[in-house]
């Protein structure tokens, strides 16, 4: 395969594959652009955070930091009770108690936060900007501690890539099956220990093992509400109070795996939710196992026979479940669907149906292997012909900035989640179960644009030693940078001006 | 590796805005007009994740409400009684604002209504209701954008173009039209110069970009102008909490209220989709009722004396199941309500062929059975505020939907 260098190809490499070029990766790319994507597949454990890392010392399990969200929840809910004691007044809507979601609070306790400044609990912020909503000023709580942490391991792990191809990926999936941390504090605790855990030891594996991590992680049954789901005619069900809730099941089938036209009907959905319930995380007290490990409640699951898409899976307690997971993991409709998400990430907002139909055959023949298909990504003509018409989403964006101006270790994650606050997109925080979108034209919005180019100036001024930035425009997009690019960034009016054009120029937005 | 693909040509009036034209397409001259003419404006607020329209407005004259709903049903009486609309509906509590328009003949709500869409995904829902089309796969551009583009040339709701509130634009207002963004935002601005630089660049490499960045910096301009700077542009919550939501409205009010603001506004507020302990008069969801509710006050405080031009509608994906779940919320559903609001607006209505509760008269047994079409609702408004014509709304703006009439008598005479 290596041959001449190609300069040209080794720029699509890091920029349609990667997060962009840090100086010096084009010469490193360019004798063999496709061998050194397959170089960074083939490295062990490459998708891996690990907890034995120095760095990383302050990341946890899933487990024990839902058990430090557990026990900081009950000293804060004994806080508010002596407060409110003291003050011989019960809870107002001006007392700091927050709406969260819980199965069995009566729902005349919960305050309508009409008109005040209490937002919809503070596990309604944004990550970055907790001291704008009138919160009491105290030490971060370990939920936000947990989170930055995690955020930082994150922007690391994509800033330090050789060329981001296995980052890329994590945070396609990452985002396939997304949770959310306004949902609560014990999603906010869990997110990058979901994205540790669930995703990335499987990045190059196989799908059905994705499927079934995500599925019973805890961020994921907490974020689509089957922590509350219980079978109606179960044991817990028996009062009547409480019964099914259909959200996760629903976006298993439309989101996760068949997609919305995946050929499912409303049936389905509520019998899947039925095979669904049980599916649970051990509470606080423990009661149903280790607090904050995935248990299978067989008190709260539907007895019985479940009929879905046609085919009658018998009562099997959790293995009910499994049983439907693996077989909509092979099913036709999901190769498909996942087929074409990928493409669209990795070619064009509607990318060629060859590629798709290619990639969908690949999934289906290899038992959705994701190594396989990462390698026809790599081996697909279409990939490195297509024009660069995808717009660098903000996470993209941010991270392409800092390995192309200071790819060193960043000791705090605030700029750069503040930085995805601003253009819209917090980490893991999309707006809904679908993720944040992947199209350009959800991107280049007037607003979007508009901040990037004040993150760019702002980067800009804060960069101590820039160099020329016609060298680093070489040294990030040189291959690809036209004529007018060179020009505006050459006559910039200081070196500050300069790379804040460089940044902003069509060439490093697209890719 | 060729840089770019073909790009769409530029609209009409994107041709305006490009080049060295930066600056001067907000100030072409104004028309002359006399001071008493109505401008017209009208805010879309889409509320994403399908509001329970049975807590929202709720038919506690229907005899088998109240079962149906269980603990969640508003009713007159109790600690938080709901505010009586008419003899057959009333509104959630959270709603003072509303309610207040609402008896100024202000307001009204639409209840038992829905897209065309019928099956019950989010973000299939959502693209058909901001689409305009009659079914999913339309993701190009919105309705309220292709009517923009509709208006007359020279007519000043088409000069003065959209705005979409927040981060990212909604598909509702996405398309070939102008759109000015603005969101709270807190970062040290780039100066002019840096501006024109990249702009210059754009126009010639990367004209998609071009005018997005220009609408970007057009709204920072009237941004500036207007004082909207410091802490009142500081973000102050999500686009799913209620302060979030107050401050989204405070910002396109002042935008819109300006003689060279735009004309029409799309806002999007997220966290409508209560599965788990959604509460009734209280709780999650009247936090976020109470969100609109706020949206509401600060559009009327805004526009000042355009209040009197102005229609508002809040609308969403779809309802909610009408049976309560097993964990005390709802599931996706079917009909639900839309708000309108604004002085522009004949209110003090509840607009609903209520379709009853019963088992067989719910969609499906489960759904509040929808009988009127959004659309009707949406062109009803397009038609009265600016003029559209019932040909122009069947075409491009909601595609093959002759059959759905505009209503009539939303805007006051």
């Amino acid at each position: 395969m290596a041959g001449r260098p190609d300069p040209n190809a080794a720029l699509t490499a890091l920029n349609r594959f990667g997060f962009g070029a840090r100086p010096g990766d084009i010469e490193k790319a360019a004798g063999d652009p496709r061998g050194f994507l397959k170089a960074e597949l083939r490295r062990p454990d490459v998708a891996l955070v690990s907890l034995d890392d120095p760095d990383n010392v302050d990341l946890l399990g899933s487990t024990p930091a839902l058990q430090a969200s557990f026990s900081a929840e009950y000293q804060r809910k004994l806080e508010r009770e002596r407060t409110a004691a003291a003050m011989q007044l019960t809870p107002t809507e001006n007392s700091p108690s927050i709406i969260v979601l819980r199965p069995d609070a009566p729902t005349s306790e919960a305050k309508p936060a009409q008109g005040s400044a209490i937002p919809g609990g503070t596990n309604a912020m944004a990550p970055g900007n907790p001291p704008a909503m009138g919160k009491p000023k105290s030490d971060p709580q370990i939920e936000q501690k947990i989170f930055r942490a995690e955020a930082r391991a994150r922007f690391e792990k994509a800033v330090s890539a050789d060329a981001g191809f296995v980052e890329r990926l994590v945070h396609f999936w990452s985002n396939h099956f997304c949770v959310s941390v306004a949902k609560s504090n014990l999603v906010r605790v869990t997110a990058g220990a979901f994205e540790r855990e669930a995703v990335r030891p499987y990045v190059l594996g196989r799908f059905v093992d994705m499927l079934a991590a995500v599925e019973r992680h805890p961020a994921m049954l907490v974020y689509l509400d089957n922590q509350q789901s219980i079978g109606p005619d179960s044991r817990n069900g028996q009062s009547g109070k409480r019964g099914l809730n259909e959200n996760l099941a629903r976006e298993i089938l439309e989101l996760h795996t068949l997609g919305v036209n995946g050929g499912y009907a409303q049936t389905d959905v509520t019998a899947f939710a039925r095979v669904l319930t049980g599916w649970m995380m051990a509470g606080r007290e423990g009661r149903l196992g280790e607090p904050g490990s995935f248990v299978f409640n067989a008190n709260a699951h539907q007895p019985g026979d479940e009929m879905l898409l046609g085919k009658t899976y018998p009562a099997a307690g959790v293995g009910q479940g499994e049983a439907v997971l693996d077989d909509i993991a092979r099913h036709p409709a999901t190769a498909l669907h996942i087929a074409l998400k990928l493409a669209r990430h990795f070619i064009a907002d509607d990318p060629p149906a060859a590629v798709v139909s290619r990639l969908a055959k690949i999934f289906h023949d290899k038992d959705g292997d994701l190594r396989a298909l990462a390698n026809a990504l790599v081996d697909a003509p279409e990939t490195w012909d297509a024009p660069m018409t995808k717009l660098r989403s903000p996470s993209d964006y941010l991270i392409a900035i800092r390995r192309a101006v200071h790819p060193e270790p960043m000791p705090d994650p605030g700029p750069m989640l503040g930085g995805l606050n601003a253009l819209g997109a917090p980490l893991w925080q999309p707006p809904g179960p679908n993720g944040f979108p992947d199209t350009a034209s959800a991107w280049a919005s007037a607003q979007g644009m508009k901040v990037r180019l004040d993150l760019a100036w702002q980067t800009a001024r804060q960069v101590k030693n820039i160099g020329n930035p016609s060298d680093l425009l070489e040294a990030v997009i040189g291959p690809a940078a036209s004529p007018e690019s060179r020009l505006a960034v050459a006559r910039a009016e200081s070196k500050q001006q300069g790379l804040a054009v460089l940044l902003m120029s069509p060439e490093f937005q697209r890719r | 590796m060729s840089l770019l693909c073909e790009v769409p040509s530029p609209s009409r009036r994107a041709v305006l805005a490009t080049g060295g034209a930066l600056f001067a397409w907000a100030h072409l001259p104004r028309f002359a007009r006399a001071q008493s003419a109505r401008d017209p404006r009208l805010v879309v607020i889409i509320l994403r994740g399908a509001l329970d329209g049975l807590s929202a407005v709720g038919p506690i004259g229907d005899p088998d409400y109240a079962g149906l709903h269980g603990d969640i049903a508003l009713s007159l009486s109790g600690p938080h009684p709901a505010l009586p609309l008419d003899g057959f509906f009333a509104l959630n509590p959270a709603m003072p604002t509303f309610a207040r328009l609402f008896k100024a003949k202000q307001a009204a709500v639409v209840h038992a209504a829905a897209t065309g869409y019928r099956e019950r995904s989010h973000f299939d829902g959502q693209d058909v209701l901001e689409s305009g089309f009659a079914g999913p796969g339309h993701v190009g551009s919105g309705w309220l954008n292709r009517a923009l583009e509709a208006i007359p040339e020279g007519d000043r709701v088409g000069v003065n173009g959209g705005l979409a509130v927040g981060p990212s634009t909604p598909l509702v207002i996405r398309g070939a039209a102008p759109v000015l963004g603005w969101a709270p935002q807190f970062l040290p601005e780039a100066g002019d110069d840096l501006a024109l630089r990249v702009l210059d660049l754009y126009s010639h490499r990367d004209p998609v970009l071009a005018v997005a960045l220009k609408q970007g910096l057009e709204t920072d301009r009237i941004v500036s102008r207007e004082g909207m700077s410091g802490d009142a542009v500081k973000p102050k919550g999500g686009a799913d909490t209620a302060p979030g939501m107050r401050q989204a409205a405070q910002g396109a009010a002042k935008l819109m209220a300006a003689e060279d603001g735009p004309r029409v506004a799309a806002l999007a507020f997220d966290g409508w989709d209560t599965h788990v302990n959604e509460g009734g008069a209280t709780g999650r969801l009247a936090m976020l009722l109470g969100g609109l509710d706020g949206a509401f006050e600060e559009f009327e405080k805004g526009l000042r004396e355009r209040w009197k031009d102005t229609a508002i509608v809040a609308v969403t994906e779809f309802g909610r199941t009408a049976r309560i779940n097993g964990t005390i919320g709802t599931d996706h559903g079917t009909g639900t309500v839309a708000f309108l609001a604004g002085g522009a607006i004949d209110g003090g209505r509840v607009i609903a062929d209520w379709p009853g509760l019963k088992d067989a008269q719910l969609y499906e047994k489960r759904d509040l059975y929808p009988t009127t079409d959004v659309r009707a609702v949406l062109k009803g408004l397009l038609a009265d505020q600016f003029g559209l014509s019932a040909a122009v709304l069947s075409g491009t703006v909601f595609p093959d939907s002759a059959a759905v009439r505009p209503m009539t008598g939303l805007i006051g005479a």
